[in-house]
């Protein structure tokens, strides 16, 4: 009896491990949960010029505490064709540069995966350096870059190759750039890891038994280096969706993407809970590749 | 599984990465956001303002003269002062937001009535230019004008010369919402001001309608016309057409009179051979007040009364002028202004050109819903 008894008040006493597991939780509470809840809450109501400029969720009248939640947001949404285009045009966008920054990633993550141990570092310290320079200047030197009169021009035109500048800034080519830039050594390192760790006795038993280079790199690299491929195209795909600086500062007035919906929501139009209708929606939409990205990883752990 | 288990700690390593670079941005944000608790007789001052819109020696004045430490701080868009407005505690004590965005602001309640007796050198400012105010604040209860200017055509002097033989097409709207005259601009680059609520009341000026008209179907008239000149728009920017302009990299542009002119002085400085000029088109323009206002929640609310009064001595005024080239309400000034400002149409519009300039209301939110609506098309061409 008093054994149990002890028993269980060790369950519920707190134990230093706890400590250890909270620590990320009071982080996700603290810095995702309740900043989304806020979010959810404000796409609930209705805008006002207030201040706060949108009306409560809570309304103590009369006596009455009220609950009025406005679905007017989210039913615009679907409505509305431009919030749709947006959506579509922002993972078409996202979409395209994952797989840019795969096909430029793979070969290099390849053949760094591939020197010897000492060059690997200085390699590797190449790609993650440039990330030692704020974000934003990074992407303003790309204006000096694709500019009429940028460094691109003048050198394509000093080469004799055209004679009229060309017109890159401010095209949706610009804002690829921009993104592929920016997110490559995100596809690059899990690319490399799961590359360096490759096992080369496999792939002399293929050529031992007969297989073409291709052969093997499809048959054997590829599908190890799968869980790379996955960690990679999700961390450039997410944000790469809700991107909005690159696309802003290069990409010219047709890039459309919901990023920039979610601002003239909330400036241009002071529409505080429609801008927040639009980024809950959005979470939902990164949300998916993520849950499937995660059954993709429990499946794997199934099958070992 | 432990090659999985690297990839997720590298990919760590990349967000935290990340992480560092946006750290960055943040510095960037105003440095005077969380103020200093409020002292008996405090002896600091948070100012927010527009970007380059100030005269270098102005603050320092002030300091030597009152004693009080002067925290200021810059944005670049209305847009961005009126969502830290609204969201509440600021921390700043001054800010200056452009008339129709003041006059919203007010009616959400943001601001502290002025106390009039506390800002004397409130008599130097123009009546004439109260009056116009009065509108959007009646009785001028709650804000003071700081600086006016227009919004008009900036332009490569010599391109256009090159397009047309001549400089008489920069005198009217015809130049921009003609396509055959835009047309012939296209190639050297057109960028117009990234607001509806600047472009949307020209375009409906231009055809003779109200420029604050709220009525849909009017609205989409201006739609219509801006639409019809969209191939030969290369982008719509508010902060990066000065640099543009100046670098020869755009040729036309619909944009505010003190940006056209700072990219005209800035392309002087660099000697690369390219001339701007700047006007006002013979059928009228918008012209714009920054009003200098206290947030109600300010915690430093005497030295603001005091900047205030101090931005409205002519001496100073005039010293900003000078540095900004925004024409200021205080007409007392003018003798210390210099005289090639003084005498530059663009900047104090002749009277026979004042007549004809409009000013922009606070419109219901349908109607800015509809502007944004507008825009979006527009700009992506659907």
């Amino acid at each position: 009896m008093n054994e149990e008894l002890r028993a269980a008040l060790r369950r519920w006493m707190p134990q230093p491990r706890w400590g250890v597991i909270a620590a990320p939780y009071l982080w996700l509470i603290l810095f995702f949960a309740i900043p989304f809840l806020i979010v959810l809450k404000i796409s609930f109501t209705r805008m006002a010029i207030a201040m706060p400029p949108y009306t409560p969720v809570l309304e103590y009248i009369d006596n009455a505490l009220t609950l009025r939640l406005n679905l007017a947001n989210y039913l615009k949404l679907f409505s509305d064709s431009q919030y749709v285009v947006a959506y579509l045009s922002s993972v078409k966008i996202a979409a395209i540069s994952t797989l840019l920054c795969l096909l430029i990633g793979y070969p290099m993550a390849y053949s760094i995966a591939r020197m010897s141990p000492t060059s690997r570092n200085i390699a590797l310290m190449l790609v993650i350096l440039p990330s030692w320079t704020s974000f934003l200047i990074r992407v303003y030197a790309w204006i000096g870059i694709l500019d009429g009169n940028g460094i691109l021009n003048r050198l394509l035109m000093g080469m004799g190759l055209i004679s009229e500048p060309l017109q890159i800034l401010y095209t949706p080519a610009a804002a690829y750039i921009g993104i592929v830039y920016c997110y490559l050594p995100f596809m690059i390192l899990p690319l490399y890891a799961t590359l360096v760790k490759l096992d080369h006795r496999l792939l002399e038993a293929a050529y031992d038994l007969g297989a073409r280079p291709w052969q093997a790199f499809w048959r054997i690299t590829w599908p190890l280096s799968r869980a790379g491929v996955i960690a990679g195209c999700m961390l450039v795909m997410i944000p790469a969706i809700g991107e909005f600086v690159i696309p802003e500062m290069l990409g010219g007035p047709d890039t459309l993407m919901i990023g920039r919906v979610l601002w003239s929501e909330f400036f241009n139009n002071r529409d505080w809970p429609a801008a927040s209708a639009v980024a809950t929606v959005l979470l939902l939409l990164l949300l998916i590749p993520i849950v499937i990205f995660n059954r993709q990883q429990q499946r794997q752990m199934e099958a070992r | 599984m432990k090659s999985q288990s690297a990839a997720v700690v590298l990919s760590l390593c990349a967000l935290l990465l990340a992480a560092c670079g946006s750290k960055d941005k943040d510095a960037a944000a105003p440095a005077g956001a969380a103020a200093p608790a409020a002292a008996p007789a405090s002896k600091t001052l948070n100012v927010y303002n527009y970007s380059d819109y100030i005269a270098e020696d102005v603050i320092p004045g002030f300091e030597a003269k009152s004693g009080v430490k002067v925290t200021y701080d810059v944005y670049d868009s209305d847009e961005v002062v009126e969502a830290k407005l609204l969201a509440g505690s600021t921390g700043y004590d001054i800010v200056v937001p452009t008339l129709n965005f003041f006059g919203r602001q007010i009616q959400a309640g943001v601001f502290l009535k002025l106390d009039k007796a506390k800002i004397p050198n409130l008599a130097n400012l123009d009546p004439a230019v109260m009056q116009r105010i009065a509108q959007q604040d009646p009785g001028n209860q709650y804000g003071v004008p700081y600086m006016s200017g227009t919004t008009g055509i900036g332009y490569n002097v010599d391109k256009v010369k090159k397009a047309f033989g001549n400089l008489d097409v920069v005198n009217s709207w015809d130049l921009v919402f003609k396509p055959e005259n835009i047309s012939k601009l296209k190639s050297c680059g057109v960028t117009l001001l990234d607001t509806p609520s600047d472009l949307i009341p020209i375009a409906l000026h231009y055809l003779g309608e109200n420029p604050n008209s709220t009525d849909p179907k009017v609205i989409d008239k201006a739609a219509a016309l801006l639409k019809s000149i969209r191939p030969y728009i290369q982008n719509f920017h508010s902060s990066q057409l000065v640099g543009a302009l100046a670098n020869g990299n755009t040729c036309l542009v619909v944009a505010w009179s003190g940006d056209v002119i700072q990219a005209r002085d800035r392309a002087e400085e660099a000697k690369n051979g390219v001339n701007i000029g700047y006007s006002i088109p013979k059928e009228g323009a918008p012209q714009w007040f920054d009003m200098l206002a206290i947030p109600k929640d300010a915690k430093n609310v005497d030295n603001a009364y005091a900047f205030i009064n101090h931005l409205l001595d002519p001496k100073v005024a005039a010293a900003n002028t000078n540095y900004i080239h925004y024409a200021n309400p205080v007409p007392s000034s003018l003798p210390d202004v210099a005289e090639d400002i003084r005498n530059d149409t663009t900047i104090y519009p002749p009277a026979e050109v004042a007549a004809k300039l409009f000013t922009y209301s606070v419109l219901p939110a349908e109607v800015d819903r509809q502007y944004t609506r507008i825009w979006t098309e527009l700009k992506t061409g659907k």
